[in-house]
């Protein structure tokens, strides 16, 4: 006897809320999204651009070590900060700044990180997020930990974590999707795909056609988005969130890395300019300036004088981050909770023989 | 030919794929990009997609794969983007191309050579200035090695991908393009296991390695000491003899490296000095080594890194003890 059956079968569809001239589909659009709202995730768009370009014309200088532009993805981190409720948690990769602009990061901080300062990392708590998780993938079983402990401590509360289409390829991905589909944690992954993991196209990442099915192995529903609308993005999150304490999610965010990987990448090495041009046209911010004109509530007038503020403010604190003077002694206080007794002596002996200097 | 370590090792990685057709490179963005430190530029137009291969992002599969490419009779030699990254990949290493040999009394074997850059000093982001070879010394099976110049990276990659061993090949980042050097256009081997004795002295000896060894010739050149410098080369398996040869000379041991002090190569050597050596020395050995921390961010690491002052130091304190 012989019997051949299907027993699984899946599909991943592909959301568009706004289209590239910032015309929207009125059905999708969430109800809750006001004029207002969008107007202050616009604003957030801009304010990521420009602390990312201070940051590059920084790390030129020589002023900051090396930084990961997050130029063209901004639709993806506002997008889905806005979405968060007030005590959602973020778990992020390293691409993630504008999540942190929009929680309400000081500005500085996120420049002493890149600066090389350890004290960037100090996260007020009303953040809700975790520090950049630079080996790549590695922040994803934290991320279902943290949700697991939301469900455990019942407090509501759901995470959102970040990661790369590169950093789908990585171990520590397939097993933090697999565990939190197991235990059905309230956990949105948002897949930041932006096309380019350094010099290695999507294409060659994966033979999956797309990156949100990787979650139908692990159980979890995913879908697809046009990551430059930040209406999709809010979209996807938002009822991403409203289900998650039934479980986890998968949200596939279609972006574009329109500039370098870091700081150190020379991305002419491996791609063409005909497709950056490409991908400039549907830049997330030329979208949503444009639906909130024709609905009038922007204009140049506001854009102009957001963005002077903005810079106002990115200069201040870029400032402050740079007074922040390196004290050795701070390596030596927080490697454990206490200070052993080598440590001690180290510290001692480097004082006394002032191995600082030189 | 006038190389830097950079072209040093992209020269011998070209020539050993001439040599042997089974030696393949993979690893991240190792291909068209030619590598983020550019060290396999040039070598996808030479030797073709099939055999200088962009992976998928993911350590623990590179190095997995590599070990299966090894025990087909290939010898691959995988790029791990930074040390701090290969912690991915440490089950394979440890648990797989460490033991395969001696698991199977040498039935089966792993020739491979996985490079990777290490070590700070060049002002990167978290996890990208590791200096972890005590750690693949440490379980026995991998041969541990760390150029400091361009010769002996040369050397040493050629003499690597010949052998039938896993190598961990440690590549200093700071010393990529520190200093340029005369190096033959041919193959030739650097010997595995044996140290270099960059500078002879009697009154001390100073045994060092990778991103040190330059930092010990600026200290011993200006402070006008009659020392003994050895650049051990080889982390594992340790050059004993040239080491004890050096120590039995002089009486008095001074040791460097830039990572962490504790539980590292220079306890080991220290261990090995005092066991064998104690009667022979004036004064007590001393380390001069990173401390027992974390890498620190880059505003940090100028505290982190053992410099020419704390060098000096030692230095001071053991001829006058």
């Amino acid at each position: 006897m012989s019997l051949i059956k299907d027993v699984f079968e899946g599909k991943i569809q592909f959301m568009q809320v706004m289209d590239e001239k910032g015309d929207i589909d009125e059905e999708l659009f969430p109800k809750d999204l006001t004029d207002d709202k969008l107007a202050e995730m616009l604003k957030l768009m801009l304010l990521t651009r420009n602390a990312d370009a201070k940051a590059v014309s920084l790390q030129r200088q020589g002023r900051a070590a090396t930084y990961a532009p997050t130029l063209g993805e901004e639709a993806v981190n506002i997008g889905s900060a806005a979405a968060m409720r007030s005590g959602d948690i973020f778990v992020p990769a390293f691409r993630q700044h504008g999540v942190y602009f929009a929680r309400g990061l000081p500005l500085h901080l996120f420049y002493m990180y890149w600066m090389g300062f350890e004290e960037g990392n100090m996260i007020p708590p009303e953040v809700h997020g975790y520090p950049m998780s630079v080996p790549v993938g590695t922040q994803m079983p934290h991320s279902v930990g943290i949700a697991f402990a939301q469900k455990y401590k019942k407090t509501g509360k759901a995470v959102i974590a970040y990661i790369g289409d590169g950093g789908t390829s990585e171990g520590d991905f397939y097993e933090a999707i697999n565990f939190a589909g197991v235990w059905k944690v309230p956990l949105v992954v948002i897949i930041q795909n932006n096309q380019w993991a350094i010099s290695m196209p999507r294409s060659k990442q994966t033979a999956a056609q797309t990156l949100a099915q990787k979650g139908m192995a692990a159980g979890i529903n995913g879908i697809q988005v046009d990551g430059n609308d930040a209406i999709s993005v809010y979209k996807a999150t938002a009822d991403a969130l409203k289900n998650a304490d039934k479980g986890p999610t998968i949200i596939e965010a279609v972006t574009y890395r329109l500039g370098m990987h870091t700081t150190s990448d020379d991305p002419t090495k491996y791609r063409q300019d005909s497709e950056v041009s490409e991908w400039q046209s549907k830049d997330p911010i030329l979208r949503l300036r444009s639906y909130l004109m024709k609905k009038g509530v922007w204009s140049e007038k506001i854009e102009n004088d957001t963005v002077d503020e903005q810079k106002k403010l990115i200069d201040k604190e870029v400032e402050i981050a740079e007074a922040f003077k390196a004290d050795p002694k701070t390596m030596f206080q927080n490697v454990y909770s206490f200070i052993p007794d080598e440590l001690n002596d180290e510290l001692k002996d480097a004082e006394a023989h002032n191995f600082w200097q030189g | 030919m006038m190389a830097n370590m950079v072209n040093a090792i992209n020269n011998a990685l070209e020539l050993s794929m001439k040599e042997n057709e089974g030696v393949v490179l993979l690893g991240e963005d190792i291909g068209k990009d030619g590598g983020v430190f550019r060290v396999t530029e040039g070598l996808i137009d030479k030797f073709g997609e099939g055999r200088v291969i962009d992976t998928p992002l993911a350590e623990s599969g590179i190095i997995g794969a590599s070990i299966g490419m090894a025990l087909s009779g290939m010898h691959p030699i995988p790029e791990v983007q930074f040390a701090g990254f290969m912690y991915l990949a440490f089950s394979q290493i440890i648990n797989h191309a460490a033991r395969y040999r001696t698991r199977s009394r040498s039935a089966f074997k792993v020739p491979m050579t996985i490079r990777t850059p290490v070590s700070g000093g060049v002002r990167t982001l978290e996890h990208h200035s590791e200096s972890p070879e005590a750690l693949y010394s440490h379980m026995g099976g991998l041969i541990v090695v760390e150029p400091s110049s361009p010769y002996d990276a040369k050397g040493l990659m050629i003499k690597a991908s010949r052998m039938e061993d896993p190598v961990v090949f440690l590549e200093p980042t700071k010393l990529y393009r520190l200093f340029k050097q005369e190096i033959p256009e041919d193959a030739y081997e650097v010997p595995i296991g044996k140290a270099n004795i960059v500078r002879e002295g009697n009154e001390l000896s100073i045994i060092t390695y990778g991103t040190m060894v330059n930092v010990v010739k600026n200290v011993v050149e200006k402070k006008k000491v009659d020392a003994e410098i050895i650049d051990i080369r080889t982390i594992n398996p340790l050059d004993e003899t040239t080491i004890m040869n050096s120590v039995n000379k002089t009486g008095r041991a001074v040791i460097v490296h830039e990572a962490p002090l504790s539980f590292g190569v220079g306890a080991e050597i220290s261990a090995r000095l005092a066991e064998q050596d104690i009667f022979e020395l004036k004064a007590p050995i001393i380390r001069v080594a990173a401390y027992n921390m974390p890498y620190p961010f880059p505003q940090y690491e100028k505290f982190y890194v053992p410099n020419e002052n704390k060098i000096s130091n030692a230095i001071d304190k053991i001829m006058s003890a």
